[in-house]
């Protein structure tokens, strides 16, 4: 109760809850915890509703790869391997690209035109994940059947990545949907980010001798960087647990490959298509196993952002948290 | 004030405990393939039975199973008959047992896009079981080239497409595949999702014929329903008597008469490659799950008077929707089995 507000010390308890602070300490405590509290009942249910296939399988439902509800032998492997994947793609393409406009936008463009494009990207965050969907079997799934891919085979065909049929469909066609998806985020932060960064600090760099360039990517990016990395985890959180858009361009087929063009699976595009029609108890409770399983990878990989942020803030980049 | 509201409330609670004893709601969930004409029928019948509403959500056929077997709702439906297992625990856990009615029926057809042909494609059995199992890989192989004699079939590979959701039209398709192919029935199995060995997913009939219609050299199976309505080119399969047929409402009809002199008391067959000239072999019904004992006897009433009605008149607005009226054999049969409702 030490950090609680001038009115703690030696009045007790009763006479602090009258002032009205301790209500309101009171309150906001439950609801946070109410946060906690759904989190770790979302996990239970998860954990509770799993447990015919963790007794079967055991730890092998990791590393299984096969799928049959008819033999009733599960794994789980090709779909963390298509979800680790797309994300993976998405934010290989997203990150410079959402970086580069947060930078455009924040140091290089004027005023209006900063502000005008920012209200465009907000649009695009809003449009809802289904549209994504369709643009990409409508739009995006051609292209690249009938342009890119052949191109990319053509010119970088010796390639493991670039092997294979060229469907359309495929682990890079989702992973251009999710970028799309995602790239508004990593620009709406980090453009904020990169606005808050304070002026001394440019001012500095360019007296100090510095290009408009030099100064804007050798210490104010820099200096973001913690808020930057937020916004690409959080880019990264959408795009593991992506479900519509991915199911309607990945081509819905167990299999890991390395090439890009090849079709695959998502954990949340599974869940999706199978968990209606599920019949039999461990058919519907390995879904529900599945879904542990994305919590866990978007908890592990929060966890190493985490404790990314908490490293490279100890060398001194000025912005503690975000 | 306070005397006004007790008093309000007293009246709405009494007009409540009224209303409700009029209007009799009944819930059903299940299967998705035949929800148009549940739709149609229980808008029409509660219009002409104006205390009885019949409610449906369309869930998909597993959870309909899923649900029934739990009692949260009154009757369930399914594109694919409940196995003996999920019937053992349907009865292990209410005591009597779990009816099936067929309702209508419905067939899945093999949908193509091979550039440059434009007339309709034979199928045979083996070549369908030979290409979703991934042996067949060209669209001039022999065993596709004998059946169209005349076609020019180009030396590319088949691009396969099939269902990514568990679905019944998978059902059907597998249990005719199982039928006729020793190897289908012990690699993969029938059921409404299952371990593909070749092809791409398509979410739902649009996702397959969307894939189907862009991917150049494809072949997919959707419901009939579906191709006749969305205009999508479809081919013919041979039947059990060797005649090559292109999906009808008729041959569907004709696939569940062909069957019905066979049929189970339980109306749990597969009425996929039924003997017949005439008959269609990637048939199926649908069913409605009923159970054998209701202890709430308006809606057992109920029930029984609206299935009665659905077998009789109801089957009129069947073929406006594109489905196939049952035979009348199987209504006749199926009358007889409603009166076991107690």
């Amino acid at each position: 109760m030490s950090n609680a507000g001038p009115s703690t010390g030696s009045r007790s308890f009763l006479s602090r809850l009258w002032d009205g602070d301790e209500i309101a300490r009171i309150v906001t405590f439950l609801f946070a915890a109410t946060v906690v509290l759904i989190t770790v009942l979302l996990v239970l249910q998860l954990w509770h509703d799993s447990s015919l296939p963790r007794h079967k399988f055991g730890l092998s439902f990791f590393v299984t790869r096969v799928w049959d509800p008819i033999a009733e032998q599960f794994g789980a492997l090709p779909f963390i391997y298509g979800t680790l994947f797309t994300a993976a793609v998405a934010l290989l393409l997203a990150v410079p690209l959402g970086l580069g406009s947060a930078i455009f936008l924040a140091e290089l463009a004027p005023q209006k035109i900063s502000d005008t494009l920012q209200f465009f990207i907000d649009l695009l965050a809003a449009v809802p994940s289904v549209i994504y969907g369709l643009l990409g079997m409508f739009v995006v799934v051609p292209v690249m059947r009938v342009y890119i891919q052949p191109a990319l085979k053509h010119s970088l065909g010796f390639l493991p990545l670039f092997q294979g049929p060229a469907f359309g469909v495929g682990f890079l066609t989702a992973g251009i949907v999710l970028a799309i998806m995602v790239i508004p985020y990593i620009i709406s932060v980090s453009r904020e980010v990169l606005l808050s960064v304070p002026r001394d600090q440019r001012e500095a760099a360019l007296a100090l001798g510095a290009t408009r360039w030099e100064s804007t990517w050798k210490v104010v990016v820099p200096f973001a960087r913690t808020g930057i990395m937020g916004s690409i985890f959080l880019a990264l959180a959408r795009a593991l647990g992506e479900t519509m858009a991915v199911t309607m361009v990945i081509g819905n087929t167990p299999t890991i490959s390395a090439s890009l063009f090849s079709p695959g699976y998502s954990i949340a595009a599974v869940i999706a298509n199978e968990l209606t029609e599920a019949t039999g108890e461990v058919y519907f409770q390995s879904l529900v196993e599945l879904g542990l399983v994305l919590f866990l990878v978007t908890f592990i990989l929060n966890g190493l952002a985490r404790l990314m942020m908490v490293l490279t803030t100890q060398k001194g980049s000025g912005m503690g948290q975000v | 004030m306070k005397r006004l509201t007790g008093m309000l409330l007293v009246v709405l609670a009494l007009g409540g405990f009224v209303l409700a004893q009029n209007a009799l709601l009944i819930n059903g969930a299940g299967a998705t393939f035949p929800t148009p004409i549940y739709s149609k029928w229980f808008d029409t019948y509660h219009k002409a039975n104006a205390n009885i509403q019949i409610n449906y959500q369309s869930v998909g056929s597993g959870a309909g199973i899923k649900q029934a077997t739990d009692g949260t709702v009154d009757f369930g439906a399914s594109d694919g008959p409940m196995n003996d297992e999920q019937l053992k625990a349907y009865s292990d856990k209410h005591g009597f047992a779990l009816l099936h009615f067929p309702t209508v029926l419905g067939a899945v057809v093999p949908t193509y896009n091979i550039a440059g042909v434009s007339a309709s494609l034979n199928f045979t059995p083996e070549v369908l079981a030979g290409i979703f199992l991934g042996r067949i890989t060209k669209w001039n192989d022999p065993a596709i080239a004998g059946a169209n004699k005349g076609v020019n079939l180009p030396a590319e590979d088949i691009v396969v497409v099939h269902r990514s959701d568990g679905s019944g039209t998978t059902y059907v398709f597998t249990d005719y595949l199982a039928k006729v192919s020793a190897d289908w029935k012990d690699k993969v199995g029938k059921g409404t999702s299952v371990n593909w060995p070749v092809g791409l997913g398509g979410k739902g009939n649009e996702g397959v014929t969307g894939l189907v219609k862009q991917t150049p050299n494809s072949l997919g199976y959707v419901e009939l329903i579906y191709a006749v309505k969305n205009n999508v080119s479809y081919g013919a399969v041979k039947n059990a008597s060797g005649i090559f047929l292109k999906a009808d409402l008729a041959g569907v009809s004709e696939a569940a008469a062909g069957a019905a002199r066979e049929m189970p008391d339980d109306f749990r067959v597969s009425i996929t490659n039924a003997p017949g000239k005439k008959a269609y072999p990637i048939s199926s019904f649908t069913w409605l799950l009923i159970p054998a004992k209701f202890s709430d006897t308006a809606k057992r009433d109920a029930l029984k008077s609206f299935l009665k009605w659905a077998l009789t008149d109801g089957q009129k607005d069947a073929e406006e929707l594109s489905y196939a009226k049952l035979p009348k054999e199987v209504v006749a049969k199926e009358l007889k089995a409603i009166n076991s409702i107690q």
